[in-house]
């Protein structure tokens, strides 16, 4: 191992590790944002973009984000949509992402019982009120572990980014070796910058499980 | 006489061919009590959630003091601030405390200051001895504590009418007593209220007017005192001893 080399790249590696969490937060947010409108959606039956919110739900589970990139980023251009890799990388995974939030926060609204609802319409609240301060507290709650859960699951979908030439983590490391052929190094780097970027995730996730629980169960 | 609070004209309410509620009209005027008894089923939930607008409604129409009150109508959240209503089983916000509780829709919806609404909400809290659990969440709750929180909440939207659905029917036996006590308290102060319950001797107590509903009907409609010593119907009669209980010796 040659850690005068790994201290050399090391900024390398630290500026693809913050280009990796920035993408990965920014598409995530973007992906939680999407899901609440998707899950809202579903649950107030609004007649079309339900049907709309369902199959986008199947399209973006059942296709790769690989894929997914692609379409956005040669796709657009094509119908004269200029777009950057860093654009691309957010919009994909905020795509792919909305899907599974979607799913995550309808589970959680179904598990709360309509009579809620109609308790906080009943003392006059309007529908987004009582969505706000009484439905989605609760949903939360449960949904917690599935929204953990696939916050996690998209940081790491980042990984496919370098396909559209984003110089995050997987590409400098591809880069690195095959530039210097130095794949120990560079290996031990890359797992390396994910684990700091993920166990802090999955950790801060375990967390805010323990402290939603309270909120869910009992009346 | 007194104005009509709550005017429900030949309401008609069914459930895709099921009709449920035919042509009822009925009224409840200022500071009046009214109590709804009648079979399981026959209607008397749903009597209460059309007036909340909870329901829609297939013909008819419900007023509160002349104002029209229906599921598609504007002016749905400040109509059904009009309407107060409390469930059989409580329906309080687990997620919040009892003082959030009571102070979420007065505050959030109503926009009224928070520190008049908590000092209201104070008062009613110790009137019906609860005071000191305020800051409790409801699961820490008994049955009977949550549902006497249920109606501080409901009445500080200061609605024109309260309405009870069954709201001691969930309740363990010794908790029953210190919530009816609490619906009587309101009564005396002179609320105006519409009651459903299986409770008989508190109906007695508690009612100006008695309502029997069946077959999507109000098939009587009288007094208390008349409707326990002498009822018209048959119906009237055979709902009362279902109530007797009597052992062949
Ligand atoms: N949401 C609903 N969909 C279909 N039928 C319903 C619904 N709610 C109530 N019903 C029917 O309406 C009738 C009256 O119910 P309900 O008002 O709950 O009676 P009660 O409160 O007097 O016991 C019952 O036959 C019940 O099955
Ligand atoms: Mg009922």
């Amino acid at each position: 191992m040659d850690w005068a080399y790994i201290g050399r790249v090391l900024p390398l590696y630290g500026k693809a590790a913050w280009l990796t969490f920035r993408t990965g937060t920014a598409g995530i947010l973007l992906a939680a944002a999407v899901g609440l409108l998707g899950a809202a959606a579903l649950r107030w039956r609004v007649p079309v973009i339900r049907r709309i919110v369902s199959a986008y739900v199947e399209v973006s589970r059942n296709t790769p984000l690989l894929v997914q990139l692609f379409f956005i980023y040669y796709g657009l251009p094509k119908i004269g949509i200029r777009t950057d890799p860093e654009f691309c990388g957010i919009a994909g995974l905020a795509f792919l992402g909305g899907g599974y939030m979607t799913e995550a926060f309808r589970s959680g609204i179904e598990a709360v019982d309509s009579l809620q609802e109609e308790s906080a319409l009943s003392l006059g609240l309007t529908q987004s009120q009582a969505f706000i301060h009484v439905i989605l507290p609760q949903a939360a709650a449960v949904s917690a572990p599935a929204v953990m859960a696939n916050v996690v699951f998209l940081m790491k979908e980042t990984s496919v980014f370098s396909a559209v030439s984003l110089m995050d983590l997987m590409f400098t490391a591809k880069d690195q070796i095959g530039l210097y052929y130095r794949t120990a190094e560079s290996l031990l780097l890359l797992v390396g910058a994910y684990l700091m970027i993920l166990l802090p995730l999955s950790m801060l996730g375990t967390f805010l499980e323990r402290r939603l629980r309270h909120a869910g169960s009992g009346t | 006489m007194p104005e009509a609070v709550l005017k429900i004209s030949h309401l008609t309410k069914r459930f895709d061919d099921q009709t449920v509620l035919d042509d009822l009209s009925l009224e409840v005027r200022e500071g009046e009590t009214v109590v709804i008894v009648g079979p399981s089923g026959c209607g008397k939930s749903t009597l209460l959630r059309c007036v909340n607008a909870l329901e829609d409604i297939q013909g008819g129409e419900i007023r509160i003091r002349g104002e029209e009150i229906r599921h598609d109508g504007k002016n749905l959240p400040e109509m059904r601030r009009k309407v107060g209503m409390v469930f059989q089983n409580y329906e309080l916000f687990p997620h919040l405390t009892v003082i959030e509780n009571i102070l979420l829709a007065p505050v959030k919806a109503q926009k009224r200051r928070r520190e008049e609404v908590r000092a209201e909400a104070m008062e009613l809290l110790e009137r019906v001895g609860l005071k000191e659990k305020a800051d409790s969440l409801p699961r820490q709750l008994s049955g009977g504590q949550k549902q006497r929180v249920a109606i501080v909440r409901a009445l500080c939207v200061h609605p024109d009418i309260l309405l009870f659905d069954e709201v001691t029917a969930a309740l363990d036996p010794e908790m029953v007593r210190e919530v009816l006590d609490v619906i009587i308290g309101l009564a005396e102060r002179g609320k105006t209220m519409l009651i459903v319950t299986h409770e008989m001797s508190f109906a007695r107590a508690v009612a100006d007017r008695i309502i029997l509903l069946s077959d999507c009907r109000i098939l009587e409609e009288s007094s208390p005192e008349e409707f326990f010593t002498a009822p018209k119907t048959e119906q009237a009669k055979k709902f009362l001893q279902s109530f007797e209980f009597r052992r062949s010796r």
